[in-house]
């Protein structure tokens, strides 16, 4: 498979503060990854390391195997970091114009990305004159002018309301539906759980994890079931080899598992015993509570 | 070299206070062509002012170049703002990021401030040369192209000054504080000229003679001297009063060009260090 980037033992240091400690890790091509982590937890230090604005204090990273300079390795990708920063006085297409000459691109794809964008009625207005929302949408068109190899996105959401919110993941989504690799930086859980694949989990400058969003825990969820025998159910589960634990709640058991299963299996498996099940259902441990736990244990 | 060139006018060209500036800049410059009809009665001479002989080829190139020097802080508010609202509307991080060089951004700087400099000195050309032939006693090819040395003269301390505003731009990052910055350096040269003049008349030293060349701002200014005791109606009223002959050399010193070329490349090279070296 292709590599992005791959960055080994960045760090930097902010007058003693260790702002991203030794972190390592590798992007490849058609995966949507999310940074996790609270705020101040190294994720724009680590993204403005890789994108030439910020000097690493240690370590080193490498843009499409180390093919191209790590200029010329930008012109191929689009980003957007924590607030979409424009030409005031500018209106959006004179504003890409410009993009467009610094990535050394032509410039006939302006108005394909700001309908992408939802932007191409207010194309000629200033960039001061537009919202939050239309800034942040704005930055996005500039990000994909030049079809990027792979799309940085750094807190797209931050401050917007939930249309605008919505907006942005709408358009992400799609992005990402395209086979565009993106890299999504966030602290929200959610947002990162709808799109992405992969994860790399930071906190305190550190990689706490880095891989697939299923293999983070090694956790195969919990199975939900009720029965009106449920003495029976009990005594039943308490013999099955996947349950780590079962639980008796208000609406019935709780089992959670240590291995995959099959419902169909169970459900045959207990009406054999002359148990019959009122209500199964498997649930897979949310990204924030596997994420919540990752950060405890470490 | 084309490309940052052109990424640099494109934002120029889309800055409100640039065309403003721009604008008062070349309405300046055509209102001073019009005091060639001002009429003056200085030490029993009457007439307008180009009777007197001062759009004289070759001496407007002096005057002209002279005149019109003071009016680089126009184009220096616009390079100055250009590069500090680079720092405050974030556009220089966007820029990197869109895959801008800081070698290149420092570089497409240097060529605005190049051409701007060029510009000006075209426009100082064409102003002086109108005038002359308007108003000049001489239009004979020999004179009117003669010493004309002050126009290279004019392109090298703007050059060097430009550089200075982009250097300060670089390093403050506010517009304001920048052209402050700019503002207090100029006192600082006035401060310094003042301690060594005084040390100069207290122990009988020399010492203002050899930091005037070497000072940024004090060098570059003199470049071009001032012109007006040139004129043989203020010279004559020179030499009565001090009842000698009145000589100075007015052409155009090599240290000082030296000096001004010294300061650009310094002022260009720090600000790509400061550049680099920051987080942004």
């Amino acid at each position: 498979m292709k590599t992005i980037l791959e960055i080994k033992n960045l760090s930097k240091n902010y007058s003693g503060l260790k702002a991203v400690d030794n972190v390592s890790f590798k992007i490849e091509k058609g995966h949507v990854y999310g940074i996790l982590g609270p705020n101040g937890s190294g994720k724009s230090t680590t993204l403005g390391m890789v994108l030439n604005v910020v000097n690493p204090t240690s370590g080193s990273y490498e843009w499409f195997e180390g093919t191209t300079t790590n200029h010329d390795a930008l012109k191929r990708i689009g980003a957007i970091i924590e607030r979409p920063n424009f030409y005031p006085s500018m209106t959006a297409v004179q504003n890409l114009e410009l993009v467009c000459k610094i990535k050394n691109i032509p410039k006939d794809k302006i108005e394909e990305k700001l309908t992408v964008v939802d932007l191409l009625s207010r194309r000629h207005s200033p960039f001061s004159t537009y919202s939050l929302g239309m800034k942040q949408r704005l930055a996005i068109a500039s990000a994909l002018l030049n079809d990027p190899e792979i799309l940085i996105l750094d807190e797209p959401t931050n401050g917007l309301d939930p249309q605008g919110i919505r907006k942005i993941r709408d358009i992400i989504q799609e992005i990402a539906k395209s086979g565009t690799t993106i890299l999504l930086a966030s602290h929200l859980l959610d947002e990162v759980e709808k799109v992405c694949t992969h994860v790399i989990v930071l906190r305190q400058g550190k990689t706490l994890y880095c891989g697939a969003v299923d293999e983070m825990n090694h956790n195969h969820g919990v199975v939900h079931l009720d029965s009106v025998n449920r003495d029976g159910l009990f005594d039943f589960l308490k013999g099955q080899p996947y349950a780590v634990s079962v639980k008796e709640e208000m609406e019935g058991f709780k089992v959670v598992l240590n291995q995959p299963v099959d419902l169909g299996a169970i459900n045959a498996a207990a009406f054999e015993k002359n148990i019959s099940l009122n209500k199964l259902f498997l649930k897979k441990q949310s990204l924030e509570d596997q994420f919540i736990q990752l950060t405890n244990h470490n | 070299m084309k490309r940052l060139l052109d990424i640099e006018f494109h934002k120029f060209k889309y800055s409100k206070s640039s065309k403003i500036l721009t604008i008062i800049y070349l309405v300046i410059v055509i209102l001073l062509m019009f005091t060639g009809l001002i009429q003056v009665d200085i030490n029993g001479f009457k007439g307008s002012l180009s009777d007197l002989g001062i759009f004289n080829f070759p001496y407007i190139w002096h005057l002209s170049t002279y005149m019109v020097s003071f009016l680089k802080i126009f184009i220096a508010i616009v390079i100055v703002s250009l590069t500090a609202n680079e720092y405050s509307n974030r556009t220089l991080k966007q820029n990197l990021i869109d895959g801008l060089s800081k070698k290149e951004l420092i570089l497409s700087k240097l060529y605005l401030a190049i051409t701007l400099a060029l510009l000006t000195t075209m426009i100082v050309f064409i102003a002086s040369l109108t005038l002359g032939l308007f108003y000049s006693d001489y239009l004979e090819i020999g004179i009117v192209f003669s010493k004309m040395e002050y126009l290279p003269a004019f392109f090298i301390s703007h050059l060097m000054f430009f550089c200075f505003c982009l250097f300060a731009g670089v390093l403050v990052k506010r517009s304001a504080f920048a052209l402050g910055l700019i503002g207090v350096w100029w006192i600082l040269e006035l401060v310094i000229r003042g301690l060594s003049s005084f040390i100069d008349f207290k122990y009988e030293l020399d010492t203002w003679n050899v930091i005037q060349h070497i000072l940024p701002l004090e060098s570059a200014s003199l470049l071009i001297k001032e012109p007006f005791t040139k004129i043989s109606i203020v010279q004559g009223g020179i030499e009565q009063l001090t009842q000698g002959q009145y000589i100075k050399d007015y052409g155009v010193s090599l240290i000082n060009v030296a000096t001004s070329m010294v300061w650009s490349f310094l002022f260009i090279f720090w600000s790509y260090k400061i550049l680099k070296s920051r987080d942004l």
